[in-house]
């Protein structure tokens, strides 16, 4: 391996140069905020924003001291991927844990601590969704996507210092959305919460990513182009046009944290469930279905099962999905007709979803056997059987019928954690124990062992959540529309309120399992880096390097 | 077993596979359709919402109100959303109508209810229950999971710049006037005080808004004030002895 | 790598597609017959669905009836809802008849009427009156207990009634109405006299005791009101200050506060917000709780 003394640099480049200019003019406007922002959470947060744009700036300058970014073609760039592991453990964990919180808010108010306001529940369930989605999900989805493309296009990844800038503009993202979220900063939009400056910036970031992602594809050495990286692609294309249309609004001042949305009442809310619905189907469906068809044929070393599936399925998820967003929002004051249309695209999206399910497995068939060897392959094929399972059960839940008994209580919670615990955590961590042995250059992780107790631990959080908010949402459905013999309301709302605190305590229990997982996971990384590794695993194979 | 791949997998492999960019186009376009046949007619279709009578803008102090209730995140635990079920209608009231929420930037029909809804919640309470409510749910609701926000009463409302909340809203298709505009600032005021002396045109710009003082200090302008002048008016607007349910254009 | 190389596998026996990434192959299986049937199932399904129920949306420009299909089934949730709560009310309504003009004697000695009135009014005190009075009416701190027999404004089932359908002191022309001044706030006492009169009003049911400065502020400022001897006046809503039962709470500093601030107790009214039907059957399910008074009256005005 090359030392990287002698590894070509980009040197003072339009890049760098172009990236400067970013942070310079960001920390202008930060400065102008923090002297004129009408509202007082802006004033505050202005300093934040100072502080993140001039800590860029230095690292430009650190870089171009240094000679500029390592652009050697020789090599693939893998502490890019290193950073995206060591933010997705970061934020998983700090996600899960306000995860655990408002799980025992619900059980346990108290726990609000009401004297602050900003540990409030109603602030810091987007701090979760958001954490888990965004932060976590994100930074798999890009560590991940970094990883697939370079190797699937056998090239280094195009764009100098770039991915370097989506890299750290999305942290930056991440952390103005979360400190946000606690002093009062929202749009409100589920999934789409962070304000309109927050937004934008998201915006400049996501486009040098499909640019970085599209250059790299340009300058590839495979003559195709392999299908995890159409789902990548169709991830990252689909997500840029959801973002800026639902985000489209107004701001009350240049310098405010305030905007109001372009859309009112019924267009506001169809656009609203059609990006928050394709925001599950393409950065938590599309996007984890890219690392699953990498790292499971990977990691148990079988062909992909279906060319031909893989092909329709991609075009009939990526068309249907689009069209099913009115399914959250059945019997509400949108028109029908729509609902209609939700509802039917609902249910014709079993198959293309199965069509996934199907491929993930019998990618295993010669090598089922692995199951019982490696924790690592019995989680990711876990995952694959919990996509598989809320992919049937959301088609269910889209049925008018029975969605007028979901709607609204913890069913639905239940059906997004096992969509989210089972399938994009699962498959997130089986990826992640792929990839550290591979970009650190060890034998295997520090403790197999320990894979095991994750796997373990993790799973029983999740039956225990799950099953929890299927009888609680269940329960709670039928106690809002239960009638007594003489025609009259059975139960009074608050009866119904009561009637959780059981389920509440379990799921919180099953949260506190899963996030114990993951901190067991995070352990075992840390004593894997730092080079405790003692046995070899035979189901880590080192990865050629781009020279070979 | 077939040897060979079929038709179309050969043509998807030389179209779609070896060009990034057609790739790129093919999925933008087939992303595109069902988004553009859904919500596009929302915007032309007369039938979408239906005409009442009585939906007004929200009165300056309504719309701070909203703000906070937004800022709160209250819309993680209720929905604004009655649906037309038959307990639903008994438990909280008429089914909300698409009409109700036409000004809403953003809507805030919900999507959990940890609570219950509150679409028409205004005028269910008296102030001081929702004082006593926000300061300490336990305190009325002994089983309730809602948290407190005792800082509301003693947060001073900052509306100094409300003009250009509602000139943003007039930008985005709230029917705000100059003179709504002009008045807003003292509009704050004028609906906390019920013998306040531009009774008559707070009355004339938003007719029927309720005008008392909310938060039961009348020496402060307080958040609390905004967010029960909200929740006091919502599902209120909608004059439901002029509308007709029932009538064809209105079944949808 | 190698281009359109076609390979078996070995354990499938099918061929793989020849092309090969980072060694990863695919293999060229056909697509699952069920899995193909189920589809093209959901989809023939989503259409004949479509036929049936609302679902295409018009160009722009069609007429306000024609501008999305209704469907074979011209269905409409909101006239199924309006058809679902017309039977559930005429499942109801030979109670609700059977309740009109009754007297509480008439509901009480007809076991059947009686179970009928429990019903509906538990079901409509629990979400709209728990909040307030408690979920078993026992009241809060400004919230009136309604099992006892202690009434502001009188206890038979045409108060109550009255009560319920205008409220008090809410907006209605009805409503009951008198405010106790803020004796404090708005300065027409001064801070120890108002202590003054709160002992002399806490003395009044044996928790303090008397002082002749209070009692003289009484008769001048409150006896109007709350009456010479202390046990209040009905028709003004004032509480009897002597029966030991306090709205406001009987801790010295809650009475301080008061007479200082003028209690302003406001229950809502509930006509038009709940039918007429609902709220006679309200009323007799308060009244039944445990503290009507005077069983023969009904309510008038019905
Ligand atoms: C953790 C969830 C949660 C949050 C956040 C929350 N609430 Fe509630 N809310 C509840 C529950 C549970 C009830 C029912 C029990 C009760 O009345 O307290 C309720 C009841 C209410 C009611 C009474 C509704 C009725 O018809 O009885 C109002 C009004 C209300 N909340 C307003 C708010 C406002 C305003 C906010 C935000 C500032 C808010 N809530 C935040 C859970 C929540
Ligand atoms: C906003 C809270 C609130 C709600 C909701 C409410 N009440 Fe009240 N109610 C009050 C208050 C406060 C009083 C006492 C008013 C006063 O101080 O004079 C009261 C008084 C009463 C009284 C008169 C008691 C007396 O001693 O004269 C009756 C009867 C009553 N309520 C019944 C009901 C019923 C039945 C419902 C439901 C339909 C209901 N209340 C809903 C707050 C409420
Ligand atoms: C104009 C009539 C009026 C006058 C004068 C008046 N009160 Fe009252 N008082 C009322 C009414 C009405 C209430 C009940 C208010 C409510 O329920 O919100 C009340 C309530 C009270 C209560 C609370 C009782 C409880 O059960 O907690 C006290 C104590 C009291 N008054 C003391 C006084 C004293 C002392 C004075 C003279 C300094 C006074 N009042 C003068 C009408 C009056
Ligand atoms: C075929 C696939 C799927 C369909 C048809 C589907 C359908 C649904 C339905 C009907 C709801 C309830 C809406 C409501 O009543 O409010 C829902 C909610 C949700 N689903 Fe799915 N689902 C699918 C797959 C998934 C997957 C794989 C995930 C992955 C994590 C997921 C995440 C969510 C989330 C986060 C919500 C909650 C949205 C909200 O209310 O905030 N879904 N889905
Ligand atoms: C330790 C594990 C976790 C716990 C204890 C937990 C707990 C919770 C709780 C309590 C809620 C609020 C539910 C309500 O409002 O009633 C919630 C919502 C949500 N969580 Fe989690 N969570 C966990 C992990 C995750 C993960 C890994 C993801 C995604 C990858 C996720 C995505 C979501 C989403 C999308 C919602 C909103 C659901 C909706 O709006 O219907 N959670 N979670
Ligand atoms: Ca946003
Ligand atoms: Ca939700
Ligand atoms: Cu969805």
């Amino acid at each position: 391996m090359t030392s990287s003394q002698t590894l070509q640099r980009s040197g003072f480049d339009i890049n760098l140069a172009a990236v400067g200019l970013i942070t310079l003019l960001g920390a202008l406007w930060a400065l102008f905020a923090a002297a004129f922002a009408p509202d007082a959470a802006m004033k505050g947060q202005s300093w934040l924003i100072l502080a993140g744009f001039l800590t860029g700036l230095l690292l430009v300058v650190g870089a171009i001291a240094r000679g500029g970014v390592i652009v050697d073609q020789s090599e693939y760039n893998e502490d890019l991927i290193k950073a995206g592991v060591i933010a997705s453990l970061f934020w998983g964990a700090a996600g899960l844990l306000v995860g655990v919180l408002i799980a025992f808010q619900l059980a346990f108010p108290v726990l609000n601590l009401d004297a602050f306001g900003f540990t409030s529940f109603g602030r810091l369930r987007p701090l979760h969704t958001s954490a888990v989605i965004f932060a976590f999900g994100g930074n798999v989805l890009l560590a991940t996507s970094f990883y697939v493309v370079q190797r699937t296009s056998r090239t280094r990844i195009a764009g100098g210092v770039w991915p370097w800038f989506v890299f750290w503009g999305y942290q930056f993202f991440i952390v103005i959305a979360a400190s946000g979220y606690l002093i009062g900063i929202t749009q409100s939009q589920e999934y789409a919460e962070p304000e309109w400056y927050a937004d934008l910036w998201l915006t400049i970031v996501w486009v040098a990513y499909l640019l970085i992602f599209l250059g790299t594809l340009w300058k590839r050495k495979e003559p195709h182009i392999y299908v995890a990286n159409w789902f990548y692609l169709a991830f990252i294309i689909t997500i840029a046009v959801l973002h800026v249309v639902n985000n489209l609004a107004v701001p009350v001042d240049f310098f405010g944290s305030r905007s109001y949305p372009v859309m009112a009442g019924v267009q506001n809310a169809l656009t609203q469930w059609w990006y928050g619905h394709n925001a599950v189907g393409f950065f938590l469906t599309a996007g984890f279905l890219g690392i699953m068809y990498y790292f499971i044929p990977k990691r148990v070393h079988r062909p992909v099962y279906s060319y031909r599936l893989s092909i329709i399925h991609f075009w009939s998820l990526i068309f249907i999905y689009i069209w099913a967003g009115p399914h959250h929002l059945h019997y509400t004051a949108l028109p029908e007709w729509a609902q209609t249309l939700g509802m039917t695209f609902s249910i014709m999206l079993w198959m293309p979803s199965w069509g996934g399910m199907i491929n993930g497995l019998m990618t295993l068939s010669g090598a089922w056997d692995k199951l019982r060897t490696d924790p690592v392959v019995r989680m990711l094929v876990l995952s694959v059987a919990f996509y598989g399972m809320s992919t049937f059960e959301g088609p269910v839940m889209s049925v008018r019928a029975v969605n007028s008994l979901s709607h609204y209580t913890d069913w639905t919670v239940g059906h997004v954690h096992s969509g989210a615990l089972g399938w994009v955590g699962f498959v997130s961590f089986g990826a992640l124990y792929c990839l550290v042995p591979w970009l650190w250059k060890k034998k295997g992780m520090f403790s197999k062992a320990l894979v095991d107790w994750h796997f373990w631990i993790a799973t029983f959080g999740i039956l225990l959540y799950i099953t929890s908010m299927w009888v609680a949402g269940i329960m709670q459905g039928l106690m809002w529309r239960a009638y007594n013999e003489l025609g009259f309301l059975e139960y009074s709302f608050v009866e119904t309120v009561e009637a959780m605190h059981i389920s509440y305590i379990i799921r919180a229990v099953g949260g506190v399992l899963y996030l114990a997982g993951a901190l067991i996971m995070i352990y075992n990384v840390y004593r894997t880096i730092k080079g405790d590794v003692t046995e070899t695993d035979e189901a880590v194979v080192p990865q050629p390097a781009l020279a070979e | 077993m077939s040897e060979r791949t079929s038709l179309w997998s050969d043509l998807h492999k030389k179209l779609f596979e070896k060009n990034s960019l057609i790739l790129s186009v093919g999925i933008l376009v087939t992303v595109s359709i069902g988004g553009i046949v859904e919500i596009a007619p929302l915007f032309y279709l007369d039938s979408t919402i239906e005409e009442v009578e009585g939906v007004r803008p929200y009165t300056p102090l309504e719309q701070l109100g909203r703000d906070i209730y937004i800022r709160e995140g209250c819309y993680n635990c209720h929905s604004q959303m009655i649906r037309p079920l038959r307990d639903e209608v008994e438990r909280y009231g008429h089914y909300s109508l698409a009409a109700e929420s036409m000004y809403d930037h953003p809507f805030q029909w919900g999507s959990k209810r940890t609570g219950p809804d509150l679409a028409r919640v205004g005028g269910k309470y008296s102030d001081e229950w929702h004082r006593d409510h926000m300061r300490a749910p336990t305190s009325v609701v002994p089983e309730s999971i809602m948290p407190a926000y005792p800082f509301l009463e003693t947060s001073e409302l900052a509306f100094e710049n409300v003009q250009a909340n509602l000139r943003t809203l007039s930008l985005v298709g709230v029917p705000y006037e100059a003179e709504h505009l002009e008045a807003a600032v003292s509009d704050i005021e004028t609906q906390l005080d019920p013998f306040a002396e531009d009774y008559d045109g707070f009355q004339a710009r938003y007719p029927g808004a309720v005008m008392r003082d909310f938060d039961g200090n009348p020496d402060m302008v307080s958040e609390l004030d905004a967010l029960i002048a909200y929740l006091q008016v919502l599902g209120t607007m909608v004059d439901f002895s002029t509308y007709e349910a029932e009538a064809d254009e209105n079944l949808r | 790598m190698s281009d359109n190389k076609l390979e078996h596998d070995d354990h499938t026996g099918t061929a793989t597609t020849g092309h090969e990434w980072d060694g990863i192959k695919e293999l060229d299986t056909p697509l699952p017959r069920w899995w193909l049937w189920i589809f093209y199932a959901t989809i023939f399904w989503s259409v004949i669905y479509m036929i049936f129920m609302p679902a295409i949306p018009g160009l722009p420009g069609m007429s306000a009836e024609g501008d999305h299909t209704r469907g074979l089934r011209n269905h409409s949730e909101r006239a199924n809802v309006a058809a679902a709560i017309e039977a559930l009310e005429a499942s109801r309504a030979s109670g609700f008849e059977a309740l009109r003009g009754a007297s509480i004697e008439e509901i009480e000695n007809d076991p059947q009427l009686l179970q009928f009135v429990r019903a509906a009014g538990e079901s409509a005190f629990g979400d709209n009156c728990a909040t307030c009075h408690g979920a078993g009416a026992q009241g809060f701190v400004g919230y009136p207990n309604l099992n006892d027999d202690v009434w502001l404004w009188g206890g038979t089932y045409q108060d109550i009634h009255d009560t319920l359908m205008y409220g008090i002191r809410t907006e209605h022309p009805d409503t009951r109405m008198s405010i106790m001044p803020a004796f404090g706030r708005d300065e027409l006492l001064s801070n120890s006299q108002i202590q003054a009169v709160s002992d002399h009003v806490l003395s009044l049911s044996g928790l303090a005791e008397a002082n002749s400065e209070g009692a003289e502020i009484y008769a001048i400022q409150c006896a109007s009101c709350h009456m010479d001897d202390g046990r209040g006046d009905r028709m003004q809503g004032a509480p009897n200050l002597t029966d030991g039962e306090w709205l406001y709470g009987s801790e010295r500093d809650q009475v301080i506060n008061i007479i200082y601030r003028g209690p302003y107790g406001v229950m809502p009214g509930w006509e038009g917000r709940l039918d007429d039907a609902t709220i006679d059957a309200l009323a007799a399910y308060v009244f039944l709780l445990g503290g009507g008074e005077d069983a023969t009256a009904r309510p008038t005005g019905q």
